[in-house]
């Protein structure tokens, strides 16, 4: 696995293991990746700082990559920790929505 | 089928992809426009999937085209473990690199969804998989899968017309499945964006029997067989029955071939009936059809060709039994394998299935003759219109191959003769009609040759008899104005021949009495000779003696003349006499 980049370089690693094993899915340099990207490293800053560790992957530059984690829609978010998986799809413009998603925050029927 | 492609492709319209399925490549003309996307519809169980994978197979293994098979709803074990049934091994053909597989799985419970996405992930999956084996052929079963794991169906609607047109782009010949919906094609209107061909699947129930179809509903820029064609799902893919595609033009043997019965091929010219040909025999309960059929299929046996019996009523033992008995042995044809008895209840599938479980027999064992006994319980309870076009493809189909096939038909009075045989019966080239005959209290078989095309055949009724040597017939008693058999015949004849023996008699009688009359005639003929010898004697001497006195009594009037002195006055009287 080619694994491209990890942000938060200095928050991620050192104390403890990252809780939170996020993978986020690519299909080149387009607007709606760089804007998920973003919003993804805003909200991982504010919500889960120290906790989180980011891979990003290009299915452009890595397409046998897609089929493992049954991408079809991109950008997409893989929480593979902890379990169980949970997919976000879109350019996570809705940080609750993707909070939710995450399940940092609880779903709104269960409150 | 197959062989004929490229000329197909070449005088039809667009290029055409060959499917190798059995009959669809002749509906379609050559099989499914090259470089777009066919829609395949159907409801669940129809067959979709069967379809798609053998396109993929077929093109990967015989046409030289690999393939990409993403399957939205089976895993690629469950696919493999499916079309293993019909004898495709799709792990072989990923290992060989012409097959590629791809599970697209979305559960969405999963998936929670923010801000704008598209679907590039599946165009990469699709376009790895592409490149990873070179494909050219593509089947997306069941694409419409993704409407259930994505809410957002505007984004779905926009991105499925994008893979649509991705894979026209790149000269993909592809196989869409979709699920029937209420009112449209498919349940969430496919059809839209696959406006090139559109395959619909059907399967129904009738009467407890469950019969597949298939019609091409469009097909752009071709064109193509508008009928549903029954198909079949065997063990060796799908077989689907286009009788459109099929040409009277087979040949026609001038061979006659024995029936088995010496008495019924002298009501065919002496020499039976024409190989290749289709003969009907029809006949209420016990009339002797299926006792005709084994003597046909014996006669074959005996000739050292192959034998395919289709028995709907009887177990193959059973059969053999009942047939002993009327001196017919079948056993011994089966151990030199000539001979095949499928039985079955004709209930088991319908008879379009029926129909290609016989076809695939048939290609298998490769007979001369086949015989079906009876065709009647298969047509049970069916529409004239169904079963006629079954027929003429299993009949077309026989001819093509040059086997003698006979058809038995139970019919349900002794003289009645149903709808569906007359339509059934046009297909036949020999029509034999077995009935029964009952006069004085007693029931007796007859038989007649109601036609057969190009053969001088008798316009006779022959009585049948059933011999613990085999089946005889033997000339009805035909005379004053009446037909007569049975006991009614033997008695009849008995009281000719009473009557004959007694004219002999007679005439016997009389000739020897002529003969008493003539000895006894030559007896007084001679008696009468006898006395007439006598009375000629008799007068012979009695003249002689006259003479005789005569003679003394002239010399005693010379004696006393002379004595008298006078010379001798000869009297007349001397000689009365004629002799």
């Amino acid at each position: 696995m080619k694994k491209e980049i990890s942000t938060s370089q200095n928050t991620m690693s050192a104390k403890d293991p990252a809780e939170y094993k996020l993978r986020l899915y690519v299909a080149g340099q387009t607007t709606k990746s760089a804007a998920a990207l973003a919003n993804l490293q805003r909200i991982c800053e504010t919500h889960l700082s120290g906790r989180y560790h980011i891979e990003i992957i290009d299915l452009l530059v890595n397409p046998s990559l897609a089929a493992g984690d049954q991408i079809l829609a991109v950008p997409t978010l893989v929480r593979h920790l902890p379990e169980p998986i949970k997919k976000i799809i879109g350019d996570l413009s809705n940080e609750e929505r993707v909070l939710v998603g995450l399940d940092v925050l609880p779903r709104l029927e269960s409150i | 089928m197959k062989r004929s492609q490229s000329k197909v492709a070449s005088s039809a319209g667009i290029p055409k992809a060959p499917t190798g399925i059995a009959g669809l490549d002749a509906i379609t003309n050559g099989g499914l426009p090259v470089g777009r996307p066919t829609l395949v519809c159907g409801s669940a169980g129809a067959g979709k999937t069967m379809l798609a994978a053998e396109f993929l197979v077929r093109g990967a293994t015989e046409f030289g085209e690999n393939g990409v098979f993403m399957m939205f709803e089976e895993n690629a074990e469950e696919l493999a473990a499916n079309v293993r049934s019909m004898g495709f091994d799709l792990e072989e053909l990923t290992r060989q690199k012409k097959v590629s597989l791809d599970h697209v799985h979305i559960e969405r419970s999963e998936i929670e969804e923010t801000g704008e996405y598209d679907l590039e992930g599946l165009f990469i999956r699709l376009a790895h998989a592409v490149e990873s084996v070179n494909a050219k052929r593509v089947v997306l079963d069941t694409i419409e899968a993704l409407f259930a794991g994505l809410p957002n169906h505007a984004i779905l609607r926009a991105e499925l017309r994008r893979l649509f047109r991705w894979l026209k782009d790149r000269g993909l010949t592809a196989v869409i499945t979709g699920e029937r919906g209420e009112n449209t094609l498919t349940r969430y209107g496919l059809e839209e964006y696959v406006a090139d061909c559109v395959i619909l699947l059907d399967h129904r129930v009738y009467q407890q029997i469950s019969t597949r179809r298939l019609r091409v509903v469009k097909y752009r820029g071709s064109a193509h067989g508008t009928n549903e064609y029954p198909f079949l799902i065997g063990d060796r893919g799908l077989s689907v029955m286009p009788i459109t595609s099929m040409m009277l033009d087979h040949e026609a043997s001038m061979e006659q071939v024995s029936t088995g019965i010496p008495g019924l091929d002298d009501m065919l010219a002496g020499r039976g009936v024409y190989r290749g040909s289709s003969i009907l025999v029809t006949g209420s309960a016990g009339t002797g059809k299926s006792s005709v059929a084994a003597s046909f299929i014996d006669a074959a046996c005996k000739r050292g060709e192959r034998a395919l019996l289709f028995a709907y009523e009887e177990s193959a033992p059973q059969l053999m039994r009942n047939m002993g008995s009327v001196g017919i042995k079948l056993k011994p044809h089966i151990k030199n394998g000539l001979l095949q008895i499928h039985s079955s209840r004709p209930t088991l599938q319908g008879l379009e299935q029926h129909l290609v479980t016989m076809h695939d027999a048939v290609v298998e064992f490769k007979p001369s003759v086949v015989v079906v006994d009876p065709i009647s319980n298969l047509t049970i309870e069916r529409h004239e219109s169904e079963v006629k076009p079954t027929l003429m493809r299993l009949i077309d189909f026989m001819k093509r191959e040059q086997i003698t096939a006979l058809f038995t038909s139970l019919t349900s009075g002794p003289d009645v003769i149903e709808d569906s045989e007359v339509g059934v019966s046009s297909l036949m080239d020999t029509w034999l009609q077995l009935s029964n005959v009952e006069t004085n209290g007693e029931r007796n078989r007859t038989i007649f040759v109601l036609k057969s095309r190009g053969i001088k055949h008798s316009n006779q009724v022959r009585e049948f008899l059933m011999t613990d040597k085999g089946i005889d017939l033997i000339d009805a008693y035909l005379g004053e104005d009446e037909v007569l058999t049975g006991s009614a015949r033997l008695a009849r004849e008995n009281r000719e021949k009473a009557l004959t023996r007694i004219a002999k008699n007679d005439r016997d009688r009389r000739t020897r009495q002529l003969e008493h009359e003539l000895k006894s005639l030559d007896a007084q003929i001679a008696a009468l000779k006898a006395a007439a010898v006598v009375a000629e004697e008799n007068f012979k001497f009695k003249n002689d003696q006259e003479l005789l006195l005569t003679e003394s009594f002239d010399r005693n009037a010379e004696t006393m003349s002379r004595v008298r002195g006078r010379s001798g006055d000869r009297t007349a009287a001397a000689k009365p006499i004629k002799k």
